[in-house]
Order: C-alpha cells, then sequence, then structure tokens
C-alpha cells in the first residue's frame, strides 16, 4: 500500500498548494495549507511502515508545529481583520510596493 | 488484518482514499469558510482510517483528538467570531491568469511527486519491511513503540516543541489582544 499511499499523499498535497495559490481567502488559504501538512503526514505514517516507527514520530512533530502555526496564524487574521475589516487577501496588500 | 482479509484491506484502503480525494476537491472549491472546514474535517477523518490500516493507531487517535478535533474547532471559531459577512463577496477566486498559473504549478507538482512515489516504490523492495504487528509487539506496543525514539533518539526536538508551543501560545495572545487606546504607542 505504500504506492498508493505516496500516491494519494502527492494528490492531497498538490491540491493544497492549488488552493494555496487560487483562494482568497485567508482563512481558506490557512486550511490550505493545513491539507498540505496532512498530505505529508501521510507520507511520513506510509513510510514508517517500511523504514520503522521514526516517521511516526515525526508525524507527531509536524502536528504539534500545526497546531502553533494555526494558533499565530489565526492570531494574525484576526489582527489584520481590525485593521482592515476584511479577510480577502486583494485587500491586503501593505507591503506591496 | 492485513494478512487475514487481503481483499477487504484493499477494498477499504481505496474507499477512503479515494473518500479522502473527494472531499479535499470538494474543500477547496466551497465558497463559505464553513463549509470548507466541514469537508476538511472529512479528509482528515478519512487519513485517520487510513492511519489505522498503516499500522499507526497512535497518529491517528491523535489525528482525531488534535487536528479533526482542536484544530478545526479553532478554525470555526475564528470563522464565528469575525462575522466575515455575505457570501457573495467571501468566495472570491483570482482571475483568469492566476487560475492558469495555478493550474501549471498543480500538474507540475503532481507529475514531480508521482515521480517521488515511483522512486520510493522500487527503493521499498530493496528495504525489508520491518513494522507490521509482530514487529510493533516486539517493540513495546503501539504507544510504546513511538515514545522509546520520542524520548530517546528525538528527545531534544520534543523539548524543543515544547518551547515552541509556549511560543506560539504567548504569540497568539499578545496578536490577537485587543489594544485600548493609550496602550497602543
Amino acid at each position: 500500500m505504500l504506492a498508493e499511499s505516496l500516491a494519494l499523499s502527492a494528490a492531497l498535497f498538490t491540491i493544497g498548494v492549488v488552493g494555496v495559490l487560487v483562494r482568497r481567502n485567508a482563512i481558506i488559504v490557512f486550511m490550505c495549507v493545513e491539507l498540505m501538512l496532512n498530505a505529508v503526514n501521510l507520507s511520513f505514517v506510509a513510510l514508517a511502515r517500511a523504514h520503522g516507527t521514526a516517521g511516526q514520530v515525526f508525524a507527531i512533530f509536524v502536528m504539534t508545529v500545526a497546531a502553533a502555526e494555526a494558533a499565530v496564524g489565526l492570531a494574525i487574521i484576526i489582527a489584520i481583520f481590525r485593521h482592515v475589516r476584511t479577510v480577502n487577501l486583494k485587500n491586503i496588500n501593505l507591503l506591496r510596493g | 488484518m492485513n494478512e487475514f482479509y487481503p481483499l477487504v484491506y484493499t477494498f477499504h484502503f481505496y474507499l477512503f482514499g479515494l473518500v479522502a480525494l473527494a472531499a479535499a476537491i470538494v474543500f477547496v472549491t466551497r465558497k463559505s469558510p464553513v463549509a470548507a472546514a466541514l469537508w476538511l474535517v472529512v479528509v482528515m477523518t478519512s487519513l485517520a482510517a487510513l492511519y489505522v490500516m498503516l499500522d499507526a493507531e497512535f497518529v491517528a487517535v491523535i489525528q482525531v483528538l488534535v487536528y479533526a478535533g482542536a484544530i478545526m474547532v479553532v478554525f470555526l471559531f475564528i470563522v464565528m467570531l469575525l462575522n466575515l459577512g455575505t457570501l457573495s463577496e467571501l468566495g472570491e477566486i483570482r482571475g483568469k491568469w492566476g487560475r492558469i498559473a495555478a493550474a501549471l504549478v498543480g500538474l507540475a507538482l503532481v507529475a514531480e511527486l508521482a515521480a517521488l512515489s515511483r522512486a520510493a516504490y522500487s527503493l521499498r523492495v530493496t528495504v525489508p519491511a520491518r513494522s507490521g504487528p509482530e514487529a510493533i509487539a516486539e517493540t513495546g506496543g503501539v504507544i510504546g513503540s513511538i515514545a522509546a525514539p520520542m524520548f530517546r533518539d528525538y528527545l531534544l526536538a520534543f523539548e524543543l516543541t515544547s518551547v515552541l508551543l509556549l511560543v506560539a501560545i504567548i504569540g497568539s495572545v499578545v496578536l490577537a489582544r485587543k489594544r485600548s487606546e493609550h496602550d497602543a504607542g
């Protein structure tokens, strides 16, 4: 099942990347990043089956970092929303020259 | 399960894999953030089922508790907190050139990852499979087989993760705090 898992992981990661590039809602962009992390976790777990359980340990580390990233990212979204009253990335262009 | 019912195993593996893939596609095309979040929960739960079938029961439990539970609840909570307004202004998708660029990047990425998967598949032939129920039982059960490397080989990474979580807690409180007028300077 390794090949199938890696193919599914690749597909989910690509869907996440396309979502990040296409969507303009900051919250959905964040969820797409979570989907990409999940796809990587699937690769870790599938490879851990063939190469020992260290991959599962890394999957748990990825989940921890994802939780921290979600908390900080959503706090940033709240802070931005207070300033510009929107989460549409089209209107958030403070750093554009 | 793999040894006793190979056909059932394969059927359910493909079933949950296809559910995850379909739910991911539906997730990324939803306009409403709430609907998108709920479809993402479907993806994560299907992935948890796949983790169980890949002999990673503990990771599956953590996936349901932390991802499908905690993180998605935080997302839905933020959607509720922000009161984003009507759907028509929410479901904005980039214009034609953005979509074409994204499609090109996606196709290139899926080709690249497929090539990588093939390479990994040919690699598997040379590496003996060390996992499975017997190997897990040898190394101290489902949780013990994860805990041993985590607290021996990766102890430094584990401690650093706790520092990272502390920083994230403080950072999110500082960022999301409402500043009063005389406090802003």
